[in-house]
């Protein structure tokens, strides 16, 4: 068959393996502050490794889409180190804050405005709102068969093959192209970019474009955002954390192996 | 119509306890609107499925029935619910945030033309609007958000643990057979086997040991696995080893054993939390255990500030004495 043409969509989100001290929660704003970096959202870069792992097989395209009020192309820069082919920025302020089916309704405007693609993969869900909504409307809105949470994704003879996880095992399932893919972390993580690629290549000139809503048919009543009535912080999780310690590590373990033994 | 519906879940023909929960939900919502809660049934053959669901004092029990509908194929299932929902018109529709309810819910939501929240620890409400308020954790647990959607039906995927189990009752609820227009055409998507494999069920655990990104080598995880299998043995207890998500996204461990957000939420007696630092997503899976053991180099990370009893130690040299010890 031709080269696959594959479509990822990665969402910008704050580091949620940030530790919750990091964290906090503007009770009268109703926002939430998180004091980390932000990064690709984990199962995002793990459907671009999933995304990559096929083009190494098939060769083809990767077009990665990213989404936001303003989204960083430092840190989506990366998917083009790791493998993929153009990256395309869907940026709008009316972006900010939209419910899954108008981020989907955005997402699909931006596919049919590139046109030809055989495959589009998407994490299971996003690591801020982990929703897990979005992939499977898109994959509605196009009209396009859907498969979830992916630990292995092939294309053979025009269709695509997936081992779906399930509570059993998993499941092997296929449907025809073009389709959709939510992609688990049981794929595994996305390559390793090596840091001196990733500086290279923010420093070459590279073409990034920028689609914002007007570029997308301009639809704004389409779009709604999350009604949010109150946003709280959540409950207390510390305890009082009684420290066992010791001047070698076999005292350490004494005293742990009697704790564990009253515990039972 | 206005009533609330949910979608009954089972394992062996068995009702899950999920479904059991979902159905105090939506009778406390059908009190508090004045209105009936009824169940639907998807399958083949489910005959027997829909008379457990009988026994719980809703008002009626849909028996959405076709062939095409054995096992759990998605695309039938939500062009089954979809023409039910279209039939009926509830108002509100609630679904166990489940393997199924995950892949169904959503689906669903865009072909009624409504809004879905997924995950939601709580519903009530809106006395003014009479909408239904959804409460969610958002950013790992990290905050907690309410919100309001348009449109109906009203539909939430609702996680486990979120209302106490419903009771049988003495009368049986009405069972209305129905059979869904869907044919062939509609499964776009063909299986085309299912894999079992062996799936560890943490949740059965008393005791679970988990590694996390501090575990700097897979071949370290028998480390865990001859801690687990000292404990059990010395303390009679069921001891299993589980793992955070890092450990997954390296291919070291199947995701049954993943525990956190994602993974499996449990609430052993005793948590051992081993190279963890302690990220929301993974404290959400096991913030609930009884006791928690954190062992971590670094003695600033979070995991010790939820821990019951913290040991500043590098795994590779406390474990193997801590095996000896408890055998010893």
């Amino acid at each position: 068959m031709k080269e696959p043409q594959i479509i990822v969509c990665a969402k910008q989100i704050p580091d949620p393996e940030a530790p919750f001290s990091n964290v906090s929660v503007n009770v009268e704003k109703k926002e939430v502050i998180v004091d980390a970096p932000d990064v690709i959202s984990p199962y995002d870069e793990n459907a671009l490794e999933a995304a990559i792992r096929i083009k190494e097989e098939l060769g083809g395209k990767i077009t990665v889409l990213s989404m936001g009020r303003k989204v960083s192309d430092t840190v989506l820069r990366k998917t083009i180190a790791a493998g993929a082919d153009a990256l395309i920025l869907l940026e709008d302020p009316l972006f900010q804050g939209l419910e899954s089916n108008s981020v989907a309704y955005v997402l699909s405007c931006a596919i049919k405005k590139i046109g030809a693609y055989d495959l589009i993969l998407t994490g299971r869900q996003a690591g801020d709102w982990d929703s897990g909504q979005v992939g499977l409307i898109l994959a509605e809105m196009l009209g396009i068969p859907s498969i979830s949470l992916a630990r292995s994704v092939k294309i053979n003879d025009g269709r695509v093959v997936v081992e779906k996880t399930v509570p059993v095992g998993y499941e092997v399932v296929e449907a025809g192209l073009p389709a959709l893919v939510t992609v688990s972390n049981e794929v595994g993580e996305l390559r390793y970019v090596a840091r001196s690629k990733m500086l290279g290549l923010l420093r070459r000139p590279m073409p990034i474009p920028k689609w914002g809503l007007k570029d997308l048919g301009n639809n704004a009543e389409r779009l709604k955002k999350v009604q949010l009535m109150e946003l709280s912080p959540p409950t207390d999780m510390r305890r009082e954390c009684f420290l066992i310690e010791g001047s070698s590590p076999e005292e350490q373990a004494d005293k742990l192996a009697s704790v564990l033994k009253e515990l039972r | 119509m206005s009533e609330i519906l949910l979608l009954v879940e089972a394992k062996d023909g068995i009702l899950d306890k999920k479904t059991l929960e979902l159905i105090r939900g939506a009778k406390d919502l059908a009190r508090d609107l004045g209105t009936g809660a009824s169940a639907v049934v998807v399958g083949h053959e489910t005959a027997q499925l829909a008379e457990s669901a009988a026994s719980f004092g809703l008002e009626k029990v849909y028996r959405l029935e076709h062939p095409l509908l054995e096992g759990f194929k998605p695309d039938a299932w939500v062009g089954a619910l979809e023409w039910l929902c279209k039939q009926t018109a509830p108002r509100i529709f609630l679904i166990s945030h489940s393997f199924v309810g995950k892949e169904v819910a959503p689906r669903l939501a865009y072909r009624l033309n409504t809004e879905l929240t997924t995950d939601c620890l709580a519903l009530k409400i809106d006395p003014n609007d009479g909408l239904l308020i959804r409460t969610k954790p958002i950013y790992g647990g990290n905050a907690v958000a309410a919100l309001k959607c348009e449109g109906l039906p009203q539909m939430v995927t609702v996680r486990k643990n979120a209302f106490e189990p419903a009771e049988q009752v003495t009368t049986l609820s009405d069972i209305l057979d129905m059979a869904p227009g869907i044919d062939e055409s509609i499964l776009k998507v063909k299986s085309l086997k299912t894999v079992p494999e062996e799936v560890v069920e943490l949740d059965k655990a008393n005791v679970v040991i988990s590694g996390g990104r501090g575990i700097v080598d897979k071949e370290d995880f028998e480390m865990l696995t001859a801690l687990a299998a000292a404990m059990s043995k010395t303390l009679g207890n069921v001891v299993m080893v589980g793992c955070s998500r890092p450990v997954v996204d390296r291919c070291w461990m199947s995701s049954d054993r993943q525990v956190g957000l994602t993974g499996t939420i449990i609430a052993p007696d005793t948590y051992v939390a081993v190279g963890i630092s302690g990220a929301i997503q993974h404290l959400v899976g096991m913030i609930r255990s009884k006791k928690i053991v954190a062992i971590n180099t670094d003695p600033g990370c979070n995991m010790f500030k939820v821990a019951d009893y913290g040991v500043v130690a590098d795994y590779k040299d406390l474990i193997p004495a801590l095996v000896k010890k408890l055998e010893g």
